[in-house]
């Protein structure tokens, strides 16, 4: 080895290391910005376009006195970058205002409601994930063939299909007609007072608490709005495990598993599988950050008390407080999500680690 | 020896696929030939073409097809018939007007979404993308931080909170989409200019002294417009869902306009004993949306064949 070489070996490391901190301070860069614009954007929605946010609460037939008091009181005067730092510091120790509609602080109202939706988007999570990679694998199996495209065409309509009309339709066929299901809510109203929930999810709860009847009343209730989630989740997660497959199953360690006289059934279940599964977590985490938004229209159908049925409740009443409360959260969920499955990836794929 | 080559007849099969065009018509006509050829491979695709050629000729015919008024109703006679009543194919809704005729002309306001939104999205997303992907440096840190932030939304719940703060209306409710809708876009158009920012046709553009604003404008961009395309047209489906969803919440088309939308919103009242005042709407959504995902396939895997089947 020469002089020159090794000097370019101790650079290279010395760059690697170095790589790393900026990695770590590039992460931190994106979180802090994504974060700041996030809160700029929702700042914008609700201070900028409004003509007057002071109008919009004391009414435009108030005397004069009275609507400058009240935008004194809002910190209206202060030039905009104040009142943007304003803003940014009560958004960061979680104070989003008053909500006009429960007069609840708007923080209080989101921990309420947020398990019941998370619960919500995990069940249908899991739906998708249980049946959306079986079917994945069996599509790019058996490529081209009759099953290939029933999956195809069974994800292209949940691409395709308004939740809402298919949670209505849902519900008159399966709640209305079969009796099948319990009806909009989380709980029958029996239970929705002698029940006593400690984190919000009434599923785990009921478990703990050993109250089977609370828990087989809440997944009669969970199931169909879960099961339309989980549809959408299906169609994403199916056509990805699909490509994924499709991928792994033209390199070469399946031929050289196949040359070895492994089983079909191991070569694709335990190998191709198994790589596939690395870029798979990242799509279902990305498809759960997506339920938490599909759930908006769906908890308003299954009259479920969760974020998004409180974001289009205050909606409707007018209560941009709790609007733009419920939208930093929804979006910092997101964010969070994204930054975790893409840490996650990072983690457990090899490659991405040298570099 | 020279070899006597018979000159195909113009416009046959052999003088489109020539590999010698003899002039650039030729060439291009050649070339939208075989992108035709694979597109029109894909049954699914086509049936996807058909559904959107139809929605435009219903959208563009909707006063001749339509059989009643889509906004007035005969409240004494006609009020929630069953599908299948004589003169209402789809049944009447609570105020007698009859469904057909009501999603035949709402044909024209999902049109109208999908076309602005298109108009309004696609170029904000080719101008970011393009000229982030060609100027570098800071420019592209900058128009790249602000496309990150907005795809870091939920873009349903941004639309609501815009149009919470713009008002309902149809109008609002497209420029609310538009704003979600364009950051997909300016990616795919940096991505696409990276990969061919260094290549040789771009370094003799500007070796001939052409600036920078017209190497993006009349180099750049034309040649990210077919990915831009295929994910427009994917998009379009989401869009259509998104606006019904707005028109749903009744924050998108307001009464008594015939929005599909907002035509179930109507409908969700007497889902129990008149299912059809909602179902029929959803319907028309589905299968719009449908052909819109089916085209959107069907134009990737032809324009783009590396990606064929993935």
């Amino acid at each position: 080895m020469t002089l020159t070489d090794t000097t370019a070996a101790t650079r290279r490391k010395r760059s690697r290391s170095s790589s790393t901190g900026k990695a770590i301070f590039r992460f931190l860069v994106t979180v802090v910005t994504t974060f700041l614009g996030l809160l700029a954007v929702t700042f914008f929605i609700g201070r900028v376009i409004p003509i007057d946010p002071a109008l919009a609460i004391v009414g435009d037939r108030a005397p004069a006195h009275v609507v400058e008091r009240v935008r004194e009181q809002l910190g209206l005067n202060l030039p905009l970058y104040q009142q943007f730092y304003f803003y940014v510091r009560d958004a960061l120790t979680g104070n989003f205002g008053t909500s006009v509609l429960t007069t609840n602080p708007v923080m209080d109202d989101i921990r309420r409601v947020f398990p019941a939706t998370m619960e919500l988007a995990t069940i249908g999570t899991i739906f998708g994930a249980l049946f959306g990679i079986p079917l994945g694998v069996l599509a790019a199996v058996k490529r081209g063939s009759i099953a290939d495209q029933i999956v195809r065409v069974v994800g292209l309509i949940g691409y395709s299909v308004p939740i809402f009309w298919l949670g209505l339709l849902s519900l008159v066929l399966f709640y209305a007609k079969l009796r099948w299901v319990a009806y909009p809510g989380r709980l029958d109203i029996v239970y929705e007072y002698t029940f006593t929930p400690i984190t919000g999810f009434f599923l785990f709860d009921s478990l703990v608490q050993g109250q089977w009847d609370v828990f087989w009343d809440a997944f009669r209730h969970i199931i169909l709005p879960g099961a339309l989630l989980g549809y959408f989740s299906l169609a994403y997660i199916s056509r990805m495990t699909r490509s994924f497959m499709l991928n792994e199953l033209q390199q070469e360690y399946i031929v050289a598993a196949r040359a070895k006289g492994l089983s079909e059934t191991r070569i694709i279940w335990f190998h191709a599988l198994r790589n596939a599964g690395v870029p798979l977590i990242t799509v279902i985490a990305l498809s759960y950050a997506g339920l938490l938004e599909g759930s908006v229209l769906t908890e308003t159908i299954f009259s479920w008390p969760g974020l998004g049925l409180y974001i289009t409740n205050s909606l409707q009443n007018a209560d941009m407080n709790a609007v733009l409360g419920g939208t930093i959260i929804v979006g910092s969920v997101f964010i969070a999500i994204n930054l975790l499955s893409d840490l996650l990836y990072r983690t457990l794929d090899p490659r991405t680690r040298s570099r | 020896m020279s070899v006597v080559e018979q000159t195909p007849k113009p416009y046959s099969r052999d003088w489109l696929l020539s590999d010698r065009p003899t002039s650039r018509q030729q060439a291009r006509l050649g070339r939208a030939y075989v992108i035709w050829r694979r597109f029109a491979e894909n049954r699914l695709a086509l049936l996807g073409l058909g559904i959107i050629i139809l929605l435009l000729l219903v959208a563009a015919f909707a006063d001749v097809l339509a059989p009643h008024n889509p906004v007035q109703g005969d409240l004494m006679n006609a009020r929630l018939l069953p599908p299948g009543s004589a003169g209402y194919w789809l049944g009447t809704d609570d105020q007698g007007r009859d469904i057909l005729s009501r999603l035949i002309h709402g044909s024209r306001l999902t049109l109208m979404v999908i076309v602005l939104v298109a108009v309004i999205a696609a170029p904000i997303g080719l101008i970011v993308g393009t000229v982030s992907g060609y100027a570098g440096g800071w420019i592209d840190a900058i128009l790249m931080r602000i496309t990150d932030i907005f795809l870091a939304f939920p873009k349903l719940v941004l639309a609501l909170a815009l149009v919470a703060a713009l008002g309902p209306g149809i109008e609002n409710a497209i420029l609310a989409i538009a704003v979600t809708s364009w950051p997909p876009y300016a990616r795919i158009a940096r991505a696409e200019t990276l990969t061919f920012r260094n290549s040789e046709f771009i370094s003799a553009v500007k070796l001939m002294g052409a600036s920078p604003f017209r190497i993006v404008l009349r180099h750049v961009m034309p040649l990210c417009l077919s990915s831009l395309i295929v994910r427009v047209t994917l998009d379009m489906a989401g869009i259509i869902l998104t606006a019904a969803g707005l028109g749903f919440l009744g924050l998108g088309a307001q009464p008594p306009l015939p929005e599909w939308g907002a035509m179930i919103a109507s409908g969700r009242r007497f889902i129990l004993d008149q299912w059809w005042v909602a179902a029929m709407p959803g319907f028309a959504i589905l299968i719009v949306s449908l052909g819109f995902n089916l085209l959107g396939d069907g134009l990737r895997d032809a324009l783009d064949p590396k990606e064929a089947g993935q």
